[in-house]
């Protein structure tokens, strides 16, 4: 069986919108950089679009086929334009019951985000569109995103929801490094992490004594994810 | 007198580098573990980490764009004597937070918890938070800046004495268990641990021994200090490295501070102080000089005193 050190890290530099066949080709553990075009969106985004069934501010796959979940460090150089210095992910497990609806009705077939989701959530949606999870590095490495950007095309919904929340169009080159977490065939390199490290960590409990105070929602086996 | 225009200065000037540039104790315990790390994918991820820190510095950018919830750590000379006295000190530094989220930029995090609304400034009720504490015999102000992402990497656990020390290593590897898989704690990182005190008593004490630390730094009591290398070996023996991801050990160092605490209880927190280490401070003489450091010398035996008077600590002191 294949572990998280038998991956072959192979380097990838993509132009948006992603074809069927260059995500075909990613596999987990691949590092990708990104050319071309895409639009972020978080909670906000999500709640107007799916919870309140409105329209999005502009027809998304005529933007780009990728997303980003995050928010930037943005600074207004003169009304309207606007400079964005750094840009980190944010967790993307909140917003995974939207994807099905973002990859059906808006075309998305690449998320770039923090940690990835539940691997059930690829194995059921991620692998039917044949989409792929892109993960940041590290995570924080708001600089080196920051120099991908290379210029703010648009701003949607920004008086609606905010800076941080807004929805941006980013024209972006060599942009990443991204891992690719989950492949079209639904793979999932956190997972396939997880399961490595349980076995070392798990051992690390036998001495420990359960706490005098049980409490809901207690974490009671350590090498089970809670998400 | 210090100035509220200097403290206003000193305000901004702090959130701008915190922003930027990583101190060194952080960026050179990153750097040990490159070095160390045998695992492919974790060692490619601290060599990007380390990039980022000399890019932000170079291109003087925020080194991470979450720049989290910017709060300030102010520890007042008793002598010290201030323009304005306190009310102006924390409106200097309200100001100086709302310019600095503009200028640097620094995201604006800070939103109401209920409606969503974001001023797009930093600042609103109880926001930037800024804590204080007083030095005996002096007349200079410190100030930290901290910049902590907040969603992540931390917890609160009722223990109880007969816990003792397995029980709050168990809930020590359970808060790796919860943050370090998928690297949401955005390890490598400081472990803080407050232990004792009231229940904020002690969530606080966790943020501080985290944040106003530097890696490398011992509790003055022995036991303390055993327990934080003993806590730290067994932290970086779990198989995680950086992001989850298969390694060895993605924990910079802990430090633990503890309050005394009610007969019958044992509490504890816990914070995660994330690779993305922003703090820096500086000392306002009286005079009116600034001096700008990396070590925010924040647990004074003063601070952390436990006699009821404090005329022999002074003494010490001065």
């Amino acid at each position: 069986m294949t572990g998280v050190n038998d991956l072959r890290m192979r380097q990838w530099q993509l132009r948006t919108p992603l074809s069927e066949e260059d995500i075909g080709r990613l596999q987990i553990g691949d590092i990708v950089f990104l050319d071309g075009c895409l639009f972020t969106g978080r909670e906000g985004f999500y709640h107007r679009l799916f919870d309140l069934g409105e329209a999005p501010p502009v027809d998304l796959p005529t933007i780009s086929n990728v997303t980003f979940h995050c928010s930037p460090a943005v600074n207004e150089t003169s009304p309207g334009v606007y400079h964005i210095p750094a840009v980190s992910a944010t967790a993307s497990f909140r917003f995974d019951k939207y994807l099905p609806l973002l990859f059906e009705q808006h075309g998305v077939r690449a998320v770039i985000g923090k940690g990835g989701m539940q691997p059930e959530v690829y194995q059921e949606v991620f692998r039917k569109y044949k989409a792929v999870y892109l993960t940041t590095v590290g995570y924080g490495l708001g600089a080196m995103y920051g120099r991908g950007i290379q210029k703010v095309k648009e701003v949607y919904w920004k008086d609606e929801l905010g800076l941080a929340q807004a929805v941006w169009v980013l024209e972006v080159e060599k942009f990443g490094p991204f891992l690719v977490e989950c492949d079209p065939s639904g793979q999932s390199l956190f997972a396939l992490a997880n399961e490595e490290i349980n076995q070392t960590f798990e051992g690390l409990y036998t001495e420990l004594p359960q706490p005098k105070l049980k409490r809901l929602g207690e974490v009671t086996s350590p090498g089970k994810e809670v998400l | 007198m210090i100035s509220r225009e200097t403290i206003h200065a000193t305000a901004f000037e702090l959130n701008r580098l915190a922003a930027i540039q990583i101190p060194g104790d952080a960026r050179q315990a990153v750097g040990r573990m490159y070095k160390r790390e045998t695992n492919k994918i974790s060692k490619y991820v601290l060599g990007q980490i380390l990039e980022n820190y000399r890019i932000a510095v170079d291109e003087q950018r925020p080194m991470c764009a979450d720049t989290g919830l910017p709060r300030f750590y102010v520890k007042v000379g008793n002598e010290a004597a201030v323009e304005g006295g306190m009310v102006a000190l924390e409106g200097a530094i309200r100001q100086a937070t709302a310019e600095a989220t503009a200028a640097i930029p620094i995201r604006p995090n800070r939103v109401h918890p209920i409606s969503r609304h974001d001023y797009n400034n930093n600042v609103g009720v109880h926001a930037p938070t800024v804590d204080y504490s007083f030095e005996p015999n002096v007349g200079w102000l410190e100030l930290t800046a901290v910049h902590k992402g907040g969603l992540f990497g931390g917890d609160y656990r009722m223990l109880f004495p007969a816990d003792g020390i397995p029980g709050l290593k168990r809930f020590f590897l359970d808060c790796i268990s919860e943050f370090f898989r998928r690297g949401m704690s955005c390890q490598p990182l400081v472990v803080g641990i407050g232990i004792g005190g009231t229940k904020d008593t002690c969530v606080r004490l966790a943020k501080e021994a985290g944040c106003l630390r530097i890696v490398g730094d011992r509790n003055p009591e022995p036991e303390i200090a055993a327990l934080e290398e003993e806590l730290l070996q067994l932290g970086n023996s779990t198989g995680f490295g950086v992001m989850g991801l298969p390694g060895d050990g993605a924990i910079m160092d802990v430090h633990i501070e503890i309050a005394y605490a009610h007969t019958g209880g044992m509490p504890v927190a816990i914070q995660h102080f994330c690779f993305a280490h922003r703090r820096m401070s500086a000392r306002i003489e009286g005079d009116g000089s600034v001096h700008y450091r990396e070590d925010p010398g924040w647990f004074t035996p003063f601070y952390r005193r436990d006699s009821v008077g404090f005329e022999e600590l002074e003494e010490q002191e001065a």
